[in-house]
């Protein structure tokens, strides 16, 4: 059911709450004194935490299309919505800590990462093309500035210029995909498009079509080939901002990936369980492979980085590529599987890159070597990380391993054996670089014999983290009911 | 004791971690305390292993039918998936927990000397046991799969942390190559989940039992061809563990690398779970793979022993010596296995336990010398029978025991495979046969360069083994006499099982 402008917004609160969290923020910051007080962060903390409590509240079902079929209010955006917000409120707290951020203009900073949010809100929503272009732009330019944000510094500079050339292009590319739909069909409701895609059409246009907005959307979720940005930037951008990146867009741009792609070119087939892609292409192979590939290279190049945040980097194009997987069969039961994923990687991601920030804190280094003898410097950061890396790697008993179980199953279920051989010695692999840094860390004597001492506050925060890693890989019920709840919830 | 007996499988498996908690709970610098309480966690298990042992009705099989297992315990753990919290035991498994509760709690007596971080050292030690316990009690694929993972991490601490020189390495390598089986055993898991069927439930299902049912599995399954592959999958996995010649590299980096106690368990115990899975889960799923894969096995097992017992005479460091001749013994299990006899089955298993215990004197022995010496250059040493006589006793006793002189178990367990394989694979028992006396040449021959001979001056002071480290090796060293003399209450224990595990295979056209 459409409703209309005005009826919809009772529906678009949580939108809304972040929308007047960033307007109460350009206020603050014009009346407020201090430039450098921590007055926008814990303003950002409420709104954000408000839409996070909005969301929860939002009837799941049935369905609705929102302002005039633009968005969509399903299980599936809910799902989504929920977790870039709660990865907001990490990435919050992690802001306040970092020393990088600390003596920079704060309430530019979150009004830039509250606009992200509130892009990413729409862009796991929206189901009219025009309405995702926005929301994918709303994404990516305040990243661009984010990922520049330390004025001064040449690798942040480097970032943010980078980030905005590849970005431009892949968007660039992506929209004249959308042209191209919209010239077959004459329409920009993705389900029409759909529909009429679905009575048939030349191949070749439609497959361009896919191929161009494959290639914006591989940009945001960093797949091979089109992760060329993601290192420099990562390694650039102040930490807390890397760490956003690495789990906040990403996410969305799997949510617009899988809304877009089971929308408009996939019909559902409940004979076999599963959404059907027109034939003209083998798409499980096409996909199997950017898959593959994304995680093989993702993991090699990892092995080779002395920069934490460079190899935290390849190491998030692995897991884009490992979450593939689960997009290659259009089942079900692979989107349940990413979806799992992304939960568990929201906490064992953030949870990794929330030590780098403690630990550069310290030291000032961003450097494996200077991580040496860490387990015993700062003990429980330590072994904080040692379980984020871990779990990572997808060894039991932490949550990465059940991830990669669901991953892992559903290719299985489908008989695709090479992509799991693939995936499953490419874990192996990145066991020898994750284990570097625990390596170097318990390993190793310090260098230097002084403590790191890590306050009680961020003490509090990775807890917070490390324990869902620890209690989701020995049970993880209710997080797989509601994956498969917002599946099965997705609207067409 | 009800309450005791109705988990205790899960208590046997499940205190060591207690332990470990309340020792990650303790203070900075009472290690005496935390020695004492890792003591206590790993003792536990024992008087729930004599239990376990009173207990157990050894009449009944188990193997592959849930009702003959005993001290079954069977809930429901991830209900939307069916992963199942289910353990029980039976022949194959209960030697296998008897004898880990009683190398554990030695292994820790045998640590009571580290220095270094010695409450990190006891919890990850004691996670191991909880890990080792589980592998052995697991009836459930995904719990199994989840204990024998669980043991990759505090094992890469305690070999890369209290190790030798090259620790690092050996940690890092031992983890990869471990990992590298483990993750195809996830797949052909997985594989088996989705082509079969829980008869009662109509569900997918990880219940090993169910999988060894051949009506539970779908067509695909049912194809020779694929079951070849998904049988390669696990021996792979489990091959790398024995570990058989092409994928034992790890295995001597790993061992002489780790701390003794460390040494102790992964020789003692962890060596024996690739034996076990392949009894456990490979054979009785895959009957029909396994008889078409008996020559290959033979070959295996007979370029283990052969090989194991080469490469271990031409080793000058004593303990790289006692790692490669843990390979040749390996090779009788599989060799044994191979045969499909009752006799070579229960040969092996046997093997399996009497290498636990004899190897893990070996590895003390090793540990004691080089505390002392800080080398274990074989021919550094030198007539040190007169200086240390109770240690070269020790020594001896134990090196008997490992080249299978009658009176020791090891001997019952190496005649029993070679009776068992003689029927079916004559030439593989001769040339295997052999491999013993290349065993008993360099057992013989390193105790003749070590303690015989002229002392080496540098020895003279040499230090005599002291009462702790006697308190380690007498049980093990009086368990080998005693089962050498009279094996029965170990046979009796598993017979029942192994020789319904021969009739599952060889039932199978």
């Amino acid at each position: 059911m459409h409703l209309g402008n005005l009826a919809s917004l009772t529906f678009f609160l949580p939108e809304l709450a972040v929308t007047a969290t960033i307007l109460l923020l350009i206020l603050v910051h014009v009346a407020g004194k201090s430039r450098y007080s921590a007055a926008p962060a814990l303003l950002s903390l409420a709104g954000v935490g408000a839409a996070l409590l909005l969301v929860a509240l939002q009837p799941a079902s049935p369905g609705r299309l929102l302002f005039e079929g633009m968005v969509a209010l399903d299980g599936f955006a809910i799902f989504f919505k929920a977790l870039t917000a709660l990865a907001t409120i990490v990435v919050i707290f992690m802001s306040m800590e970092s020393r990088d951020l600390a003596g920079r203009t704060q309430t530019e900073y979150y009004v830039f990462l509250l606009s992200v949010l509130l892009g990413m809100f729409l862009l796991a929503a929206s189901t009219d093309i025009v309405m995702l272009y926005l929301a994918l732009e709303l994404v990516s330019i305040p990243s661009y500035l984010l990922a520049g944000y330390l004025k001064g510094k040449e690798s942040s500079t480097e970032a943010a210029m980078k980030y905005v050339v590849y970005g431009a292009t892949a968007s660039g590319v992506m929209i004249y995909g959308f042209s191209l739909l919209y010239g077959l069909t004459g329409t920009t409701q993705m389900a029409e498009i759909g529909r009429a895609l679905a009575a048939g059409k030349a191949p070749l246009p439609v497959f361009l079509a896919a191929a161009m907005v494959t290639v914006g959307f591989g940009f945001k979720i960093a797949a091979v080939p089109f992760h060329m940005w993601s290192p420099d930037v990562y390694e650039g951008a102040p930490t807390p901002v890397t760490a956003f990146l690495s789990v906040g867009p990403k996410a969305a741009g799997f949510a617009v990936l899988v809304r877009f792609f089971y929308t408009v070119f996939a019909s559902p087939d409940a004979a076999a369980g599963m959404w059907k892609l027109p034939p003209s292409v083998d798409w499980t192979l096409l996909f199997g492979v950017l898959s593959a590939v994304t995680m093989s290279v993702g993991n090699l190049v990892a092995i080779n980085q002395n920069n934490v945040k460079r190899l935290l980097a390849y190491s998030s194009i692995a897991h884009a590529g490992y979450m593939l997987m689960g997009f290659v069969l259009l089942t079900p039961a692979g989107l349940k599987a990413i979806l799992f994923y992304l939960v568990v990687y929201l906490f064992m991601n953030l949870g990794a890159f929330y030590v780098v920030v403690l630990v550069a804190n310290g030291t000032g280094s961003e450097d494996i070597a200077d991580y040496s003898g860490l387990g015993r410097r700062a003990p429980f950061a330590a072994v904080s990380l040692a379980i984020f890396l871990f779990a990572l790697t997808g060894i039991p008993p932490f949550s990465g391993f059940i991830g990669k179980v669901y991953l892992f199953a559903e290719v299985i279920n489908r008989g695709v054996y090479w992509l799991a051989v693939v995936a499953a010695l490419n874990s192996v692999v990145s066991l020898y670089y994750y284990a570097r840094i625990v390596k170097v860390m318990f390993l190793e004597d310090p260098k230097e014999s002084a403590e790191l001492p890590v306050p009680a506050f961020p003490r509090a925060v990775l807890s917070l983290l490390a324990i869902p890693t620890l209690v989701l890989g020995i049970y993880w019920e209710p997080v797989a009911r509601v994956a498969a709840n917002s599946v099965r919830l997705l609207a067409f | 004791m009800g309450f005791i007996d109705r988990h205790i499988l899960s208590l046997m498996t499940f205190l060591p971690l207690a332990g470990a908690a309340v020792i990650l709970c303790m203070p900075k610098g009472k290690d005496n305390i935390v020695k004492t309480i890792a003591a206590v966690a790993s003792f536990l298990p024992i008087p729930l292993a004599v239990r376990l042992w009173g207990a157990f009705d050894q009449t009944v099989a188990g193997v592959n039918v849930e009702n003959q297992f005993q001290f079954v315990e069977h809930y429901s753990w991830i209900p939307s998936i069916n992963v199942e919290y289910f353990m029980g035991a039976d022949g194959i498994s209960m030697p296998m927990l008897i004898l880990t509760a009683i190398v554990s709690f030695l292994a820790v007596i045998g640590s009571w000397g580290i220095q270094k971080q010695i409450k990190g050292y006891m919890a990850l030690f004691l996670l191991l046991e909880t890990g080792m316990m589980g592998v052995f009690a697991s009836l459930d694929f995904f719990l199994f799969y989840v204990f024998w993972e669980v043991m990759l991490l505090p094992m890469y601490f305690l070999i890369g942390i209290w190790g030798g020189p090259r620790r690092e390495y050996a940690a890092i390598k031992f983890f990869l190559y471990t990992l590298l089986g483990s993750v195809l055993m996830l797949i052909v898991m997985l594989a088996l989940y989705f082509n079969s069927i829980n008869p009662e439930t109509g569900g997918h299902t990880f219940n090993m039992l169910h999988y060894m049912q051949q009506s539970t599995h779908n067509a695909w399954l049912k194809g020779f061809d694929v079951r070849i592959l998904l049988f390669l999958g696990l021996f792979i996995g489990f091959a790398i563990k024995v570990p058989l010649f092409p994928f034992h590299t790890w295995l001597p980096d790993a061992h002489v690398e780790a701390p003794t106690a460390i040494s102790v368990i992964l020789a003692g115990i962890l060596l024996k779970m690739g034996t076990y899975g392949l009894m456990r889960i490979s054979f009785p799923i895959f009957p029909d793979v396994t008889k078409w894969f008996v020559i290959p096995m033979a070959v295996l097992g007979v370029i283990n022993i052969v090989y194991g017992a080469l490469c271990a005479m031409a080793q000058s460091d004593l303990k790289k010596m006692v790692a490669y001749s843990s390979v040749s013994h390996m090779g009788f299990c599989l060799l044994g296995m191979a045969a499909l006899t009752p006799a070579g089955m229960v040969g092996a298993s046997f093997q399996m336990f009497s290498h636990g215990m004899i190897t893990s004197m070996l590895f003390f022995l090793v540990g004691v010398v080089y505390d002392r010496a800080h080398h274990r250059d074989i021919d550094g040493f030198g007539g040190l029978g007169a200086v240390v006589p109770v240690y070269t006793f020790f020594v001896t006793v134990a090196f008997f025991a490992s080249l299978g002189l009658p009176g020791f178990s090891g001997f019952i367990a190496e005649a029993m495979v070679f009776i068992g394989s003689f029927g079916p694979l004559k030439t593989f028992v001769i040339i295997g046969a052999s491999g013993i006396i290349i065993v008993a040449a360099f057992h013989l021959w390193a105790l003749q360069r070590v303690f015989l001979g002229p002392l080496n001056p540098k020895y003279a002071q040499l230090e005599e083994i002291n009462a702790r480290e006697i308190f380690c090796l007498t049980p093990l060293a009086l368990m080998t006499l005693f089962f050498g003399v009279y094996p029965m209450p170990v046979l009796n224990l598993m017979n029942t099982s192994l020789v319904r595990l021969v009739d599952v295979v060889k039932m199978v056209m």
